[in-house]
């Protein structure tokens, strides 16, 4: 080991006050970026930082729960190698090349298990690579495992897989919020630099708002969906999971563009997002709406954003707050449509090409029948029975064309509201994260919790979450801010002059000590 | 029976000529190891997307533009939700809401009668797999080297009264999708595919029964064999008093009769909704007309134009433009030799007798117009005599041998040497006295004989019309 | 429109999706979906009389492939996570 072990926090290089007490104690605690600077230094090697997180994952595993599977220590430390002699030759040079990430276990790695978190895929090991993953091993990121989930991605909790419960690394007793969960939990118990989740109905930013770290939903099309294991086709985006929005912005980099294997990947330069990473948010129009502050809302959660809000007009924004309309709408829109494609997309799982089959049948009904109600879990059969409904004869046009079309009218509200502003901002969630084993019981008031996220899915656009303070109970509260489609910049620029007020708030499972 | 008249509608499917599967880049090659032509997409492996092959798209215009539809400018895909271990993803991306051709039609002749059959559209969409079912074990073997291949669903009205009718219309569209280059067509290899509604009702009536859907039909005798069963079946049950169920029957040839497919396991509700993977599909006025400027003559035009340009007899130019390589060799050979008759009658006579023993396709024909013209140049100018020019067309019908070489080879070049003519036959005159003697005395058939003895003399090459000429003379 | 989703209903849905509830999990099921759908028939105060629906968020037409074969056998790949297979083949029981 010749890691230099630092007493100066250098979490923002540029930033010599940075205001964290904690030592570096591990390279997980820096963010991608940093780290990668540092491999890229010579100031540590691959295998360090492989190292060191193989040795946090393990310290803090027993107690987060994170993942669903990892990479045995043997095959981490001779990637590492390898991608460390690619580094040193001269081929690998990519600020994320050597960066150990996690990845959400929805997402295809040929020859690493898949699961989505169900019975039902419990021993698949997918035959191809997503195109994200295979974006960030040509990068040289070092995959160290799958991280846990809601079973096929449908909650918000990651209490639905069938491989154990998450737990907040803020407070053990409650969720990490879902559906990304894992991959939140991971980043924000410094297991790993960084994670990919996916973005359905809010699955990337509720759990980031939960755990207190960074994630963004890119614009729909902009990341490759091929091997992502479709829940909502029309909904969904893999985004990055990380601790801040620098690191959000480098990955992203990395991971969108157009896919030949993706007819839904659009075709678009480069962005350049490093680029939107300056203080200077001067001029930048935001809108709040009202409908975003409704009474279900905790109040604290109300007071951090608005407080927000009077940072954000201090540095230059121009704020205003207006009537989006049609907020009530955008969860019954959303789980029409989420759970029609769903119940579609899961049909494929029937026991005979992969994954689980029964064990007893009688004939190929029989089979079909039982492998599924064996192998999914029950919010996942809910949802696919609901999908059949809203298409089945005589209430396809009640249900699955009425969504259709309310979601053309939340599309024209956000057009509108764009016309006018820059980015839209408001709460990721109503709440903080709940206490384990208290939403399942009340599946619609926990739908109603996707309330602020499942817009930006209906309609397409970037959003990110950003930490943005705790509640009374040192419970992490988000920040929510959405451009319109293709906007990332936006995005990213308000919540990069954001989170340069703030100083980094390390979750106490990260912090060496034990969270509650 | 006499009063009942049965109304039929088509569903046709039809594999497409493309090199790859629709929605992936796995062959369509026939044939093949089981599960050797699959990938992720068409395996239905998690994740895996579907991606549009444009051949697909560009042959379903131009199917569509040979049948007389609109083409849908604004076309999209739809998924079809049941489950089956032939359709991997347990949906088949097919097309509900925008198919991309719309009312069209064709003309056919039944019974010397003309009449119009209606297409209510045309839609594109990808194959199953195959299964094969184990005669000793309850177990069903699943290869998917067919899942994905690109197919065309030709839906038709319910035009159609009988088993010729039905018949005519599957044969224009066969010769149309054939022109076109779409698809070879063949009903016994699967790759065009009907499946008959039928309903009955009294005769001259307009009010339609309930139908029934027959599946597995594999050649134009099943299916009349299936519409005349279905028929009778219908009728019987009405005329029993009871009510025919609408529901899809499955043929069995060897038994000549029709089973259910219901169960209780099959709802029939395939709850259609737009595929959210594939971005729909414009077709401008531009990409039309690019695909109507390629499209062939076909076989209406082409044999009438036959008949008027080449002077060939109606039968001969149907039979001819039947198939486009056929008519394009008659054409080419046509030009080439100035001889449309001749031309045909070897296509008419030794070509379809030689398709017909070697069980081939006129597709299947490989000689080129150049030899055939070669050929009816050598006979015409008398070089080599009709006997030998049928072994000779022979040979380039097997080999496309150029019969200039060929004849030179085997020296079969016709006698013309009137000489070496008179000196043969005046010896076969002194060897057949009798039949001098008969011919003398007036029987005709004599000549004959001699004509033939003279021939073989000359192992077949002399020109017959100078050995009349001189044994005539001679005698 | 408020739908009941009563025992009949389930048993469609059950045959529609392949799936096949316990005798203690249907009633649940039944109220749940039952309770999700009074939920959702919120959006019916909404007047979408003349909208068009929207299928596509990013308006995009006419991705294709060319007709070009990219893909070897991968067999044993695509075999290998079967339950049951033989010769190559996926194993089903018998479907006729």
């Amino acid at each position: 080991m010749h890691r230099k072990k630092k007493t100066v926090n250098t979490w923002f290089p540029e930033q010599s006050d940075f205001a964290g007490k904690d030592d570096i104690l591990s390279l997980m605690d820096f963010t991608a970026v940093e780290l990668g600077e540092k491999i890229k230094s010579g100031d540590v090697s691959v295998v360090d930082a492989a190292k060191d997180c193989l040795d946090a994952i393990e310290k803090s595993e027993k107690d987060i729960c994170a993942f669903i599977t990892r990479i045995d220590e043997k095959e981490v430390i001779r990637q590492a190698e390898e991608i460390q002699k690619k580094i040193d030759a001269g081929e690998l040079s990519g600020p994320l090349a050597g960066v150990p990430v996690a990845i959400k276990d929805n997402i295809c790695t040929e020859g690493i298990r898949t699961t989505c978190a169900s019975r039902i895929l419990s021993d698949f090991i997918p035959p191809y690579s997503a195109t994200v993953v295979s974006k960030l091993q040509n990068e040289g990121a070092l995959i160290v495992g799958k991280t846990n989930m809601d079973e096929f991605a449908m909650g918000s909790t990651t209490e639905t897989s069938y491989f154990g419960v998450t737990k907040n690394p803020w407070n053990l007793n409650r969720v990490p919020g879902g559906s990304s969960g894992g991959s939140a939990a991971a980043v924000s118990a410094h297991q790993v630099t960084f994670a990919l989740g996916s973005d359905t109905g809010g699955s990337i930013r509720q759990p980031c708002a939960y755990c207190g770290v960074t994630g963004i939903k890119p614009t729909y099309g902009s990341v490759s969906r091929n091997g992502l294991i479709a829940y909502g086709s029309s909904l969904e985006q893999i985004g990055p999971i990380a601790k801040d929005v620098r690191d959000c912005a480098v990955i992203l980099e990395a991971i969108m563009g157009h896919d030949t294997k993706d007819s839904t990947s659009v075709k678009r330069k480069k962005p350049g997002l490093l680029s939107s990473l300056t203080e200077d948010i001067t001029g930048v129009r935001i809108g709040v709406p009202r409908d975003y502050f409704n009474s279900g809302t905790d109040i604290q959660i109300k007071d951090a954003v608005l407080e927000a809000v009077k940072v954000l007009t201090k540095k230059g924004a121009v704020v205003e707050e207006f009537d989006l309309s049609l907020v009530e709408y955008a969860v019954p829109a959303y789980y029409i449509i989420a759970s029609a494609e769903a119940g579609s997309n899961l049909s494929r799982f029937d026991g005979v090409k992969y994954g689980f089959r029964t064990k007893e049948y009688n004939d190929l009904h029989q089979m079909y029948k039982r492998t599924r109600s064996e192998g999914f879990g029950d919010e996942v059969k809910r949802r696919i029975m609901l999908g059949s409904f809203v298409l089945s004869a005589g209430y396809y046009d009640a249900y699955y064309m009425k969504a259709l079309k309310s979601k053309a009218l939340i599309k024209k509200a956000f057009d509108s509201a764009f016309e006018k502003y820059d980015v839209i901002l408001g709460p990721v969630t109503p709440s903080v994260a709940p206490e384990t084993g208290t939403s399942l019981k009340d599946p619609i008031k926990m739908y109603l919790g996707d309330i602020y996220t499942v817009s930006a899915n209906l309609a397409g656009l970037p959003a990110i979450s950003v930490p943005c303070g705790l509640d009374e109970e040192g419970m992490p509260i988000g920040l929510q801010l959405m451009g319109d489609c293709f906007n990332e910049k936006d995005v990213l620029k308000v919540a990069y002059a954001f989170e340069k007020t703030r100083d980094y708030q390390k979750s106490p499972a990260a912090s060496g000590g034990k969270a509650v | 029976m006499k009063d009942y008249e049965s109304v039929i509608g088509l569903e046709v499917h039809v594999e497409l000529s493309t090199q790859t599967k629709i929605f992936c880049g796995c062959t369509t090659e026939f044939g093949g190891e089981p599960n050797t032509h699959t990938c992720p997409v068409c395996t239905g492996m998690p994740g895996a997307l579907p991606v549009l092959n444009k051949q697909v798209v560009e042959h379903a215009i131009a199917v569509g533009l040979a049948t007389n539809c609109e083409i849908n400018r604004n076309c999209r895909f739809d998924r079809k939700n049941y489950f089956y271990p032939d359709n991997p993803q347990d949906y088949q991306i097919s097309q509900l809401y925008e198919p991309i051709c719309l009312n069209g039609f064709v003309d056919i002749n039944a019974d010397g009668e003309k009449k119009k059959i209606r297409i209510h559209e045309i839609h594109m969409e990808e194959d199953a797999g195959k299964l094969i079912h184990d005669e000793n074990a309850a177990l069903s073997y699943v290869d998917l080297n067919r899942s994905g291949v690109p197919l065309i669903e030709i839906v038709s009205e319910p035009d159609m009264r009988s088993a010729q009718e039905v018949i005519a219309y599957l044969e224009k569209l066969r010769t149309i999708i054939q022109y076109l280059g779409a698809s070879d067509c063949k009903l016994q290899e699967g790759s065009m595919r009907a499946d008959v509604n039928l309903s009955v009702r009294k005769a001259g009536t307009d009010s339609l029964g309930t139908r029934t859907e027959m599946k597995n039909l594999n050649s134009f005798k099943a299916i009349s064999r299936a519409i005349a069963a279905e028929t009778a079946r219908q009728i019987s049950i009405i005329e029993e008093g009871g009510n025919v169920i609408q529901e899809t029957r499955r043929w069995d040839d060897n038994k000549e009769e029709s089973f259910s497919m219901r169960s209780k396991e099959d709802a029939q509700d395939y709850r259609y909704f737009p595929e959210p993977d594939l971005p729909g599909i414009f077709i401008s006025q531009k990409w039309i007309d690019e695909i109507k400027a390629f499209q062939p003559e076909f076989k209406d035009e082409k044999k009438e134009r036959y008949i008027s340009e080449y002077c060939i007899p109606e039968e001969d130019a149907d039979i001819i433009t039947d198939s486009k390589h056929l008519a394009g060799i008659f054409e080419r050979t046509a030009v080439l030799c100035g001889e449309p008759k001749k031309v045909s009658n070897w296509l008419m006579v030794d070509t379809l007798r030689l398709l017909k023993e070697k069980s081939m396709d006129a597709s299947d024909i490989k000689f080129s117009p150049e030899n055939l013209a070669k050929l009816i140049k050598l006979t015409g100018s008398g070089i080599i005599n009709s006997t030998v020019a049928k072994e000779v067309f022979e040979e380039i019908f097997e080999h496309d041998t150029d019969p200039d070489v060929y004849i030179k080879e085997h020296g079969l070049a016709q006698v013309n040497d009137e000489s070496a003519l008179r000196e043969t036959i005046q010896k076969v005159i002194d060897e057949n006295p009798q039949s001098v003697e008969d011919y003398r005395n007036g029987k005709e058939k004599a000549m004959g004989f001699l004509v033939g003895q003279t021939m073989k003399a000359m192992a077949g090459k002399a020109n017959p019309g100078m050995v009349n000429n001189i044994l005539k003379e001679l005698l | 429109m408020s739908v009941l989703i009563d025992e009949k209903m389930l048993d469609h849905l059950g045959v529609l999706s392949k799936l096949e509830l316990k005798e203690e999990e249907r009633k649940k099921t039944c109220e749940d979906i039952g309770d999700m759908l009074k939920y959702i028939d919120k959006l019916n105060e909404l007047d979408t009389e003349g909208v068009d629906p929207l299928v596509q968020i990013i308006p995009m037409e006419n991705v294709f492939r060319q007709d070009k074969i990219s893909n070897k056998n991968e067999k044993d790949k695509m075999l290998a996570n079967a339950p049951q297979k033989k010769d190559g083949q996926y194993v089903v029981p018998r479907t006729i």
